[in-house]
């Protein structure tokens, strides 16, 4: 199992899919890898090759209350890419997922959780609206991940870090 | 008689902000604009009042596709500068970190923003439905590219481990071994893209272009060499603003330049081969042949097989020097700063990048110029563009307007490299 936050920490909000990431590592089992990305298209692709299940955390802008979080089941649907593209540089993440699922390489299950931001300036700090959500989304990932995990902790052979 | 208008607002598979207009009368072009409004960078700026020894991690972050270029421009200026000269097992790593980032920015180039418009499909992600193979390879290729950069720049993008006169920590001869595995598979996966884009169709349109690039007696040109045209330029890096202005347009952020004398001047890849040939290694040379392409290539659309024949030589060299490296004791030359001026041409993937530092006795820089490729090829663009659209006015308007972009796309622009202060024109919305 994956974990991918990508963000920038330097652009305020956009910074929010690092720190779930890094949130993550700490409290998840070692059979979890936890990785921050910076959100390039063919990087992605290469990273969920090997991987049967896949949450990626992602900042979004869609004019909606700053923390909403918004959840997509990308095995299912392609991404309403104006969430996940804010300018026309070549390749992120939702033409990442189109072009995994034209060359069928999608992992068996990827979530996208995309955190409504409210700042996204140069050097600004998280918002509280965004510290909130992203406590709530690691709650919710690691919720999911127990779940997942809950056969194997019966049997008592899941270690965590 | 009547007026068309053609305009693309937003260039799409290009990297950065920019739109295209065209204006024709009849059977005449009367304006082409390639629209460059990604805001300014003010780089130059930023660089004046630093240490001289910060520039090759400042000039890193003008681009995420080419930083190792912009640090490569910014350490040879400043060795040269201080009069400093790195040889050798240094010299030869910088060449391979440089063959990495061509391989990743033309592998990017070839397979995902410019093959669709050979092969009639909007985007890669379309393409790659009925050529998953072929879209896998690109992928793969610029992935090897990338790995020569984490290796050693210490990360994929905006490298870690440059600095003036050296690098900070240098490789191991054992710890090539993985990369070598990479890089066989990216020399073979490279010849076969060359012989791939040599069966591309190709419109039919050829210019005579004045080319420059670096030359060098031996290598095919990455970090050193004078700067010669196929018109008898042959000038030493230094002497560059003598020979090259630079000019604004209202309507771009990108300086257009100009070579003295001559007008619009090409760089990049085509320039470089057309004007480097006989240096490329025997393999890359005899692929070339074996892909139709003469040694000189004037048709802008071909230089999508020119950048794949630069990728093979880009592996070719890098097994090459992989092969040849032995360990130096230190991984750096000293370098003391000294009032003066330092000049740098390097081979960015899309061209010629020049830099120009002033520095005092402390090494503070006082003064930089950076001349980005994109911006030195704006006015070839647009002389394409108007003699397309010239050539080919009997095309339906929708398939003009696509070979149009195709046209700019021959160039691989970087337009937030280009990008410069001109005008600031602030629009502030609650």
């Amino acid at each position: 199992m994956l974990v991918i936050g990508i963000g920038n920490d330097y652009r305020g909000d956009d910074g929010a899919g690092l720190l779930v990431a890094r949130q993550l590592r700490e409290r998840v089992p070692s059979a979890v890898t936890v990785a921050e990305q910076g959100g390039e298209g063919a990087r992605l692709l290469e990273s969920w090759r090997d991987a049967e299940q896949v949450y990626i955390v992602d900042a979004v802008r869609s004019r909606a209350r700053p923390g909403t979080i918004h959840r997509f089941d990308a095995g299912l649907h392609p991404l309403p890419a104006p969430l996940f593209r804010d300018s026309t540089h070549a390749f992120g993440l939702a033409e990442a997922v189109e072009l995994g699922r034209a060359m069928n390489q999608l992992p068996a299950s990827l979530t996208i959780y995309g955190i409504e931001g409210k700042r996204f300036e140069r050097g600004a700090a998280l918002s509280p609206e965004v510290l909130t959500a992203s406590e709530e989304l690691v709650k919710e990932i690691l919720e999911n991940i127990r779940r997942l995990f809950l056969p194997l902790e019966a049997e008592g052979g899941l270690q965590y870090n | 008689m009547s007026t068309r208008t053609f305009k693309v607002d937003y260039l799409a598979r290009v990297e950065g902000e920019g739109g295209l207009y065209v204006k024709v009368k009849g059977d005449s072009v009367l304006d082409v604009r390639l629209n460059i409004f990604e805001p300014p960078r003010f780089f130059e700026a930023f660089l004046r009042g630093r240490n001289f020894r910060e520039a090759p991690d400042i000039t890193a972050r003008i681009c995420g596709i080419c930083p190792v270029a912009y640090q490569m421009s910014s350490v040879h200026a400043m060795e040269d500068a201080c009069g400093v000269k790195v040889e050798g097992p240094l010299r030869a790593l910088r060449r391979l970190i440089y063959c990495g980032e061509w391989i990743e920015s033309h592998s990017l180039h070839i397979y995902m923003l410019h093959a669709p418009d050979f092969l009639g499909y909007p985007d890669a992600i379309q393409m790659a439905k009925d050529h998953a193979d072929v879209v896998q390879r690109g992928l793969r290729l610029k992935k090897t590219g990338n790995e020569i950069l984490s290796f050693l720049g210490g990360r994929a993008i905006h490298p870690v481990n440059v600095r003036i006169g050296g690098f900070y920590k240098v490789p191991e001869k054992r710890d090539f071994e993985p990369l070598v595995e990479s890089l066989k598979w990216a020399r073979d996966a490279a010849r076969e893209t060359v012989l791939w884009t040599g069966r591309l169709p190709f419109p039919e349109f050829e210019r005579d272009y004045d080319f420059v690039a670096l030359q060098h007696p031996e290598e095919y040109p990455f970090n050193e060499g004078r700067v010669v045209s196929n018109r008898g330029l042959n000038i030493n890096p230094r002497a560059y603003e003598d020979n090259f202005a630079e000019v604004h347009v209202p309507y771009s952020t990108a300086l257009h330049s100009v070579l003295k004398g001559h007008g619009s001047y090409l760089v990049g890849p085509l320039a470089r081969y057309n004007l480097n040939f006989e240096r490329l290694s025997p393999l890359a040379q005899e692929t070339a042949r074996e892909a139709s392409l003469a040694s000189t290539c004037r048709n802008p659309f071909q230089s999508i097989v020119v950048r794949s024949v630069e990728v093979l030589q880009a592996c070719d060299e890098a097994l090459r020097i992989v092969d040849q490296y032995e360990r130096p004791d230190r991984p750096f030359v000293d370098v003391q700063p000294r009032a003066t001026t330092g000049y740098g041409c390097t081979e960015a993937p899309r061209g010629l990048l020049y830099h120009r530092y002033r520095l005092d006795d402390k090494g503070t820089i006082l003064d930089a110029k950076i001349v980005p490729p994109t911006s030195q090829n704006q006015k070839a663009i647009e002389d394409d563009l108007r003699r397309f659209v010239g050539k080919y006015l009997s095309l339906p308007q929708e398939t003009l307007g696509l070979q149009c972009e195709q046209a700019i796309r021959n160039y691989d622009p970087c337009i937030s490299c280009s990008a410069h202060f001109l005008k600031l024109s602030l629009d502030r919305q609650p």
